[in-house]
């Protein structure tokens, strides 16, 4: 049942990270700035995703409104940065308190709910943030919010995008990281146990919500650093972050790159975010390429792509 | 010997069906009683308004002196009352071992530990180890629940209840289901926690309950309709009328 100690899924994990953090050196050598932006994109992505995967793979719960943590972050570092706030520490402390406080307080009521209405009552919520962006008249509304320049975070100067990018696969490896270990401690086994059967962990005395609400607090502050990255990233935020078709992605990352396994929302991300942008390049109707290749993969592969490539003991 | 658990007036409706109708029953410490009745007549309803899962409309329940009528069933978990279920209900994915250390994290306290890994912890793999063994399932402990035989998935529902190190035992339907050589190695089990732990048990095999049972109540229509000594209730003529009938 443990998986040996040089698994595939080792192997595979190492390699791409290993891919991921020679990037920034095809960039540079080739004067190809663009895969520096995009694979700081995707990292980003998988970082949103992994979180998701905490509570939709783990927990079960299917939240349909990630997107909103990640507009929380992006606008918690927008607003501090267009009130002059320029300490990246600052900015992007504010985003993952204001995220992990907005996950509490929509994971409080969300949670009272399963099923269908926790998909709907935690979209209905995305919706409304996502509405309120838009409604902030002083911080660009529809049109979104610039914001002027980066700061440095201790030894990491944010003005060099190399430099960004790395601090964003450092955040990503981390993230990766505390998420296996939360999975394998009493508190993962917990989540999972409600999952597969709820009537059971409560008759053995375990009450299921709070250690869900706990799961989706993490989940959504986590989400939350990933907006700070993006806005970071960009220099810019926008409603566009928190629409509902946002969400939807995130979850197609994550149910592609194989549900409770973490590291496959990672590769989830990089194949749809990099899918789209070469199907893009061929035809503007990429979807429609993109949609059944998404079927296929759903169909055959019930662990996603990391089932096929880390095999039975990922 | 200490009343441990004490119902009283408990009254349940679904629709216009009384499925319990001001139900008395009380259960002494290190007592085996077992509920009979018909199908229908309202023994998981009960057993379930006493674990939790459903709330009484009226009456009280007492367990080791506390009203816990309104109590969540996670709660009285805690507090020392374990139920194993008539449809087997386990985590169908997990392995044995990692359902028993479910239990053991259940009765160890709160899990909000985030950091260790509770799949190799001694603390948590040792009691659950003991608690598969104790219903001789500790060489099957690596298998997944889904291939585990259903005898074998049927005394991993006591294995589970019994690592709670329960004051009660809420057993419905152990046997449901088994073989004779499940039932009788079932049987034997049960006949070893006799005295250790208290016991409501709903069981339809009759030579469990009159081998197992210190008192047993009959239940019909959601009504006790007679309630001693195994002896007094072989012989009360109402019983036989209602339910024992000719196999008495």
């Amino acid at each position: 049942m443990r998986s040996p100690v040089i698994s595939r899924a080792r192997i595979a994990t190492v390699l791409l990270f290993a891919l991921l953090a020679l990037v920034p050196v095809y960039s540079t050598l080739f004067s190809a700035p663009f895969y520096l932006t995009l694979f700081a994109r995707v990292m980003i992505f998988a970082l949103a995703a992994v979180s998701l995967d905490l509570v939709l793979g783990f927990g079960g719960l299917v939240s349909f409104g990630h997107a909103a943590y990640l507009g929380v972050g992006a606008y918690a570092v927008g607003i501090l940065a267009y009130h002059g706030v320029d300490s990246v520490f600052v900015l992007w402390g504010a985003a993952i308190l204001a995220s992990a406080l907005v996950a509490l307080f929509i994971g409080a009521i969300s949670l009272r709910t399963s099923g269908m209405y926790f998909i709907m009552i935690t979209l209905a919520f995305a919706q409304m943030l996502f509405y309120l962006a838009v409604s902030l008249k002083a911080y660009g509304g529809d049109d979104g919010l610039p914001i002027a320049k980066r700061g440095t975070l201790g030894p990491f100067d944010l003005k060099s995008d190399v430099q960004l990018y790395y601090l964003i696969l450092i955040a990503l490896g981390l993230a990766l990281y505390l998420g296996h270990r939360i999975v394998g401690s009493r508190f993962g086994r917990v989540l999972e146990g409600a999952k597969w059967n709820e009537r059971r962990a409560v008759a053995l005395g375990l009450a299921p919500y709070r250690y869900r609400l706990v799961a989706f607090v993490i989940s959504g502050t986590v989400c939350g650093l990933a907006g700070a990255l993006l806005a970071t990233l960009t220099n810019f935020v926008s409603p566009s972050y928190m629409a509902w078709t946002r969400s939807g992605e995130i979850i197609v990352m994550v149910v592609l790159g194989g549900m409770a396994t973490l590291t496959g929302p990672v590769i989830g991300a990089v194949v749809l975010l990099v899918l789209e942008e070469v199907l893009a390049t061929l035809t503007i109707h990429w979807m429609l390429i993109l949609g059944p290749i998404l079927v296929l993969v759903v169909l055959f592969a019930r662990r996603g792509l990391w089932g096929w490539i880390a095999g039975r003991h990922g | 010997m200490a009343e441990l658990l004490a119902v009283s007036g408990v009254t349940k409706r679904f629709g216009g069906i009384a499925a319990s109708d001001g139900v008395d029953l009380t259960v002494a410490s290190g007592e085996c009683h077992a509920l009979i009745g018909p199908n229908g007549a309202g023994k998981t309803t009960l057993i379930s308004q006493v674990s939790g899962e459903l709330k009484p409309d009226a009456g009280r329940i007492v367990f080791l002196g506390r009203d816990i009528t309104r109590e969540p069933a996670p709660k009285r978990s805690r507090a020392g009352l374990a139920r194993s279920f008539q449809v087997t209900c386990l985590i169908p994915s997990f392995t044995a071992l990692e359902n028993a250390t479910l239990a053991i994290q259940a009765k160890q306290g709160h899990s909000f530990s985030f950091w260790r890994d509770a799949r190799n912890d001694a603390r948590l793999i040792g009691p659950a180890m003991a608690a598969l063994s104790r219903v001789g399932l500790d060489a099957r402990a690596g298998v997944p629940v889904g291939a585990l035989a259903h005898g074998e998935q049927r005394a991993l529902e006591i294995a589970l209840a019994l690592a709670l190190e329960p004051r009660l035992l809420l057993l419905d339907e152990p046997m449901a289901g088994m073989g004779p050589a499940d039932a009788s190695r079932m049987i034997a089990l049960l006949e070893s926690l006799k005295g250790s732990v208290a016991m409501l048990l709903v069981e339809h095999d009759m030579d469990a309950v009159f081998r197992l049972a210190d008192r047993i109540s009959v239940l019909v229509y959601g009504k006790v309709i007679a309630s001693g000594s195994p002896d007094q209730v072989r012989a009360d003529a109402e019983v036989r009328r209602a339910y024992l009938g000719e196999a008495a």
